[in-house]
């Protein structure tokens, strides 16, 4: 039996506060693009913390490439990365400084060359020896995409990748990882507020409220299942408790 | 699409310098990006210094034993700082990432803790020498005070001092990751919490016989007494050096145990995200 690339197996996170996990299970096979869907405090970011293991669970486990993530995360560590908007990087440092201490981090060889293949991909050529201060938020995201592509990671986590960022640009970003999967063969977890997004990019969604899965399929069976034309349409009917009409398989 | 990275052997549980230095570049690198930075290293201590050296000046044309006790406040003043800038200098490079709200991006990267805090440890005796060297140069200049003079003593001095300013800037760090910014005054404070405690300026026995054993109990004091031995009776207290020594090395490991636990409670809290949600 193949190892699924994440496995999570009845994840909780409670918080003083309250739950912000509540007991969620799911594997994603090697090589697949899921989507994360859900409001704002549905769990998303929580449970992508607790995959990368910035995050100690309640209880339950995550497993990533095998590896239990509570006890041998070091042995995955420089085979995954993440991308997210609302982490930065020193903004005094230029973005070839940047990209170069994060690749010594993850023991990346051949760094010089890879910098270079990741700026032509990426456009970044203009921006190698520019501080990451002097960048829009646009030129920000690509290098934090570079950042999290340097070690060609095998799964990728993305918290809201393209959030802030111009439909053009956004677009880009896409394109990006979709290359980058493709020719990586990577796995790829993405949270996401935009539909169109993991529409255009995932295989499939899983839709979470208030720390559980809502549902969970192909965005084609959760349209169908909905009766709905778009993902949006189908969040909203989550969001709002209208659940979704059950076809045939 | 060619391979993935090439790793060190032994991922698990090994420590790799090649990470250590890296932390230590990108550090490096952010000194250098800032020369207002640079230059508070240089400037505070030599303010301090050029204050107490015509401070003891002035006394030591005036009394008797000042006039014996030649440079105690500038020596004193020189050793102060290896504590409060070693500290400093470790809580400085922590707190870097913090605001640059990069900490969720170094601990999801392979970079261990114990490198994290080598490289800091580093990072700090590298600030320290920036601060520390054309101040002591200073201090011959306009005082005659060879701070080098001391000898083996002033290596026993500086291995002490360091030693303890590692351990309570391991502690601070693991405080604020634990708690945020908001405590990050105890970065730029703690150190002044100890300064009358550990008699830098004057003999313990100053001090009423209750907070000696106080002082008694924090390693610097041993440090002062012993600089105050060498500089005014001309012995060099080894007895001294090594029990502030044994001290330290509980310090530190208090500290690094500290540390540990404040990072597991902050990914119990959630602390380390810094990001979203």
């Amino acid at each position: 039996m193949t190892v699924p690339a994440i496995a999570v197996e009845q994840l909780v996170k409670i918080y003083q506060r309250g739950t912000a996990v509540d007991g969620i299970s799911f594997a994603l096979p090697v090589g697949s693009i899921t989507g994360l869907l859900g409001g704002n405090g549905a769990g998303k970011t929580t449970t992508i913390a607790m995959i990368m293991g910035l995050l100690t669970p309640t209880s339950g486990a995550v497993r990533v490439l095998g590896a239990d993530m509570s006890s041998q995360r070091y042995r995955v560590l420089h085979r995954m990365n993440f991308e997210s908007p609302y982490v930065e990087m020193p903004m005094r440092l230029t973005v070839r400084q940047n990209l170069t201490i994060f690749g010594r981090l993850y023991g990346v060889a051949g760094l010089a060359d890879r910098i270079a293949a990741l700026a032509e991909e990426l456009d970044l050529m203009d921006l190698l020896d520019r501080p990451g201060g002097k960048l829009s938020s646009g030129q920000k995201t690509r290098v934090s995409l570079a950042k999290a592509l340097i070690n060609r990671p095998e799964v990728l986590l993305l918290d809201e990748p393209t959030a802030s960022l111009d439909p053009d640009t956004a677009d880009w970003v896409r394109a990006s990882l979709e290359r980058y999967r493709s020719a990586r063969g990577a796995t790829i977890l993405l949270a996401s507020h935009n539909m169109s997004e993991v529409e255009r990019l995932c295989e499939r969604v899983i839709i979470m409220k208030k720390g559980r899965i809502e549902d969970d399929g192909t965005p084609a069976a959760l349209l169908a299942r909905y009766g709905r034309q778009t993902l949006e349409e189908v969040f909203l009917d989550v969001a709002r408790g209208r659940t979704g009409i059950q076809v045939a398989p | 699409m060619s391979q993935g990275p090439v790793m060190d052997a032994g991922e698990d549980h090994a420590i790799s310098w090649r990470r250590i230095a890296a932390m230590i570049e990108r550090y490096w690198y952010l000194l250098r990006s800032s020369w207002p930075r640079l230059l508070e290293l240089i400037y505070w201590p030599a303010v301090q210094m050029m204050m107490w050296g015509f401070l003891q000046l002035y006394i030591g044309q005036n009394a008797g034993y000042f006039a014996r006790a030649g440079g105690t406040f500038i020596g004193a003043v020189l050793l102060w700082d290896i504590l409060f800038r070693g500290q400093l200098g470790f809580s400085v490079s922590f707190l870097e990432e913090m605001w640059s709200r990069n900490l969720a991006n170094l601990m999801m990267s392979p970079l261990k803790p114990i490198e994290f805090v080598l490289a800091m440890m580093a990072m700090s005796i590298v600030r320290l020498l920036i601060g520390m060297i054309p101040v002591s140069l200073l201090a011959l200049g306009f005082f005659g005070f060879n701070l080098y003079g001391m000898g083996l003593a002033l290596a026993a001095f500086f291995l002490n001092l360091i030693l303890t300013s590692w351990a309570v800037g391991i502690f601070v760090s693991g405080v604020i990751m634990r708690n945020g910014l908001g405590a990050e005054n105890l970065a730029w404070t703690i150190m002044f919490l100890l300064m009358p405690l550990t008699c830098v300026y004057y003999p313990v026995a100053v001090l009423p016989p209750w907070l000696q054993m106080v002082a008694w109990s924090l390693p610097p004091t041993y440090v002062f007494e012993g600089m105050r031995a060498l500089l005014i009776d001309h012995v060099f207290r080894a007895d001294l050096m090594v029990q502030a020594f044994f001290m330290n090395l509980v310090l530190f490991g208090a500290g690094v145990a500290g540390f540990l636990l404040l990072l597991r409670s902050a990914r119990r809290h959630g602390s380390l995200m810094q990001m979203g949600e």
